[in-house]
């Protein structure tokens, strides 16, 4: 009988400790759940609903447009400002909510953590991943103002699901150092409405990339965001450079920012139930 | 050794307890308060922020506990406030990690340490049924094969799907503890969640938990109800300042734990500093004695006792207008009765230097279990003195309606003398 049953060993663990993804994988439902409850929850009690998951990157596209296309008159690749900007605004706005929520999401779970063991990682990742069905909504509205503006997508388009998944590793790498750090350094709370503003003018959100040479940009798109946003702009909207240094550059940044995140989150752990 | 269902070994927890900061001089506040951030960070990165400083005051939660567990035995664990059930059911749970030692959990396991966790305010009793099951390891299709049977069992079907926060907190209590009822693990650790809720809901609560130990799992429960450990545990673990002091059949650890409670409580009366009052007077010793006037440990229902207070008078003056009062409560704290000498006499007492104040109490309407008492005197409408859990009232199965038929245990705190008649 010995072989049917579980052993689970509880002891202390000294320093980094395995990712134990087989487990995260096993408590998959209860991941389901809690994407399920942060989505149903998110727009409760508002009078607008999910109106909110557009009116946010809309209103940031229009802001823009009066401000940086008209008055400023910076460049946009020759296409549209206000569908060059929408364009990037969509997978950053799932990018700094994600960051948002997630950051605090183990301060606000502490009830959770201190009464129920399950998989600590499910936390931050449901709070990222459930963000995509804003990220959906808003690209509704995308796909409806290249309508509008007869702009085509190319066969680049195909990327289109490489650059979302790239989208959410950059989120959740940031997401868990900061969800992590916020346990012992409440800080974290304070510094992140200001990290992301800053983030949003170091990504070409409101202007091209272009306005850099090459060489630049390749340097400048270890900021992750950079290669999400010049990526989602060359598949749907045709604009001519194809960011191929890039998003080869973002990719590998975003790869290590997980990679890091999961071990620095997977490290600190065992102190959260303790410290919350 | 298949049969073993948890393994403890040396298991100890160390906390620490608050930093205590030792800036001296505003420069040396400032001074650290620039450079911290810098040695923080560099902490941080290493992952050490976590690991206690040597200077931190640490408290061991718990020590050097070892026992082992078969499977099928329900196991009670009690100890006074800080003994460290809590941190013991916490480290089984998975939820923070011993600091030496080690533990092994042979089988599928579900820790309930609260019940309703992770309900969510603004969802629907449906939709918490669904997300408290899965918090709690169910899977979604064991939720959904349940389901009837949840709602059935927490009487709230009219309301399911209106959001929980417009819940009574008594439908709230009963729609969690049905979730976490229909748990079905091998092994099932649970914290006083019985501790809440009206008398009837803990009473269906302790049926459930009954249940479970029945059907041979193994259940590993923390409880202040000493009458619930004698009835469903088949061991029990007594904890006392972190360690493990005994392990045996619940009945002696139960003995073990009120004999030391007592000792605590007994020889204090006089010493006990967390009483209120002027101190005109002062209790120094409360005690129970049987129908022959002996001091007892235990009293049997039915019997006439008495409640004996010696007391000392610091002016040693004659008080001649002192009013008393005796106040009862049941094992889970409950207010049961007070005996209050302004209404059962209209005189006032008398309270005389070196005497004994006595309060007879016929016939004892109590049920067995275990009861304790408070005590205050007024003096002139002043309070003078007040001990909460003065001392304690430890019943017994007793004759108590006189036909040689002992009342059974379970109906309530109280014996009601009363006669049958057809007309």
């Amino acid at each position: 009988m010995e072989e049917s049953v579980q052993v689970i060993r509880i002891e202390p663990s000294k320093g980094w400790v395995a990712l134990q993804l087989k487990e995260l994988w096993a408590y998959r439902e209860l991941l389901y759940f809690l994407i399920w409850r942060d989505v149903k929850v998110r727009y409760k009690q508002t009078a607008l609903g999910a109106a909110w998951a557009i009116i946010q990157p809309v209103f940031t596209m229009i802001v823009f447009s009066l401000f940086f296309g008209r008055l400023a008159k910076i460049p946009s690749d020759g296409i549209p400002y206000p569908i060059f900007a929408y364009a990037a605004l969509v997978p950053w706005t799932f990018f700094s909510q994600g960051l948002g929520q997630a950051a605090n999401s183990l301060v606000g779970s502490s009830n959770l953590l201190k009464k129920v063991y399950f998989p600590r990682l499910s936390v931050p990742i449901a709070s990222v991943l459930s963000g995509l069905i804003d990220f959906l909504i808003a690209f509704i509205v995308l796909l409806g103002m290249m309508l509008y503006y007869g702009i085509h997508p190319t066969l680049n388009v195909i990327w289109l699901p490489f650059l979302l998944l790239l989208t959410v590793i950059t989120s959740l790498g940031v997401s868990l150092w900061l969800s992590a750090l916020n346990v012992h350094f409440r800080d974290v709370r304070h510094v992140l409405p200001f990290l992301t503003q800053f983030w949003l003018f170091a990504t070409p959100i409101a202007y091209p990339s272009s306005l850099l040479s090459e060489s630049w940009r390749t340097l400048y798109s270890i900021n992750p965001m950079v290669g999400v946003v010049e990526g989602f702009r060359w598949a749907l909207l045709g604009v001519e450079t194809a960011p191929g240094p890039m998003l080869i550059v973002s990719s590998l940044v975003a790869l290590a920012l997980l990679v890091g995140g999961v071990f620095y989150f997977r490290r600190l752990e065992k102190t959260f139930a303790d410290v919350l | 050794m298949g049969d073993i269902a948890i393994r403890v070994e040396e298991i100890g927890k160390l906390y620490r307890i608050g930093k205590r900061e030792k800036y001296k001089t505003l420069r040396d506040t400032l001074a650290s308060a620039f450079t911290a951030p810098f040695r923080n960070a560099g902490k941080l990165l290493r992952g050490e922020w976590a690991d206690p400083g040597e200077s931190d005051p640490t408290i061991w939660a718990l020590k050097d506990i070892s026992f082992e567990v078969q499977r099928g035995e329900v196991i009670g664990v009690i100890g006074g406030n800080g003994a460290g059930k809590s941190t013991l059911l916490k480290i089984l749970s998975r939820i923070t990690e011993p600091t030496t030692g080690f533990a092994e959990i042979h089988g599928q396991v579900a820790s309930l340490l609260e019940v309703g966790t992770g309900f969510h305010p603004e969802l629907t009793g449906r939709e918490n049924i669904f997300l408290n099951g899965a918090i709690l390891g169910m899977k979604r299709a064991e939720i959904e094969r349940k389901f009837d049977e949840i709602v059935a069992f927490s009487e709230v079907e009219r309301f399911i799907d209106t959001t929980v926060k417009h819940y009574s907190s008594g439908m709230y209590l009963r729609l969690a503890f049905a979730v976490a009822a229909h748990l079905e693990p091998e092994i099932l650790i649970v914290d006083e969640v019985l501790a809440v809720g009206d008398a009837a809901f803990q009473r269906k609560c302790l049926g459930k938990m009954g249940d479970v130990a029945k059907e041979g799992r193994t259940v590993f429960f923390v409880s202040h109800n000493m009458a619930a450990i004698s009835s469903l545990c088949t061991r029990a673990l007594l904890l006392d300042s972190g360690r493990l002091k005994v392990s045996d059949t619940p009945q002696s650890v139960i003995e073990e734990y009120l004999s030391k409670t007592r000792k605590d409580a007994g020889v204090p009366l006089s010493e006990r500093k967390d009483r209120k009052g002027g101190g005109k007077v002062r209790f120094t010793n409360a005690s129970v004695l049987n129908n022959r006037g002996e001091v007892v440990e235990s009293v049997v229902s039915g019997q006439d006792i008495s409640i004996s207070l010696a007391y000392e008078i610091p002016s040693s003056e004659k008080i001649d207008n002192a009013i008393v009062q005796i106040k009862f409560a049941g094992g889970l704290g409950q207010q049961l009765f007070a005996c209050l000498s302004r209404t059962s006499s209209r005189e006032s007492i008398e309270l005389v230097p070196g005497a004994r104040l006595y309060c007879n109490i016929p016939r004892l309407p109590l049920a067995p279990g275990l009861y304790t008492y408070s005590i205050w005197c007024k003096v002139a409408g002043r309070l003078e003195d007040l001990v909460s859990e003065a001392g304690m009232l430890s019943v017994s199965e007793g004759d108590y309606f006189g036909t040689g038929i002992f009342p059974a245990r379970t109906v309530g705190d109280f014996l009601v003398a009363h006669t049958w008649s057809t007309r």
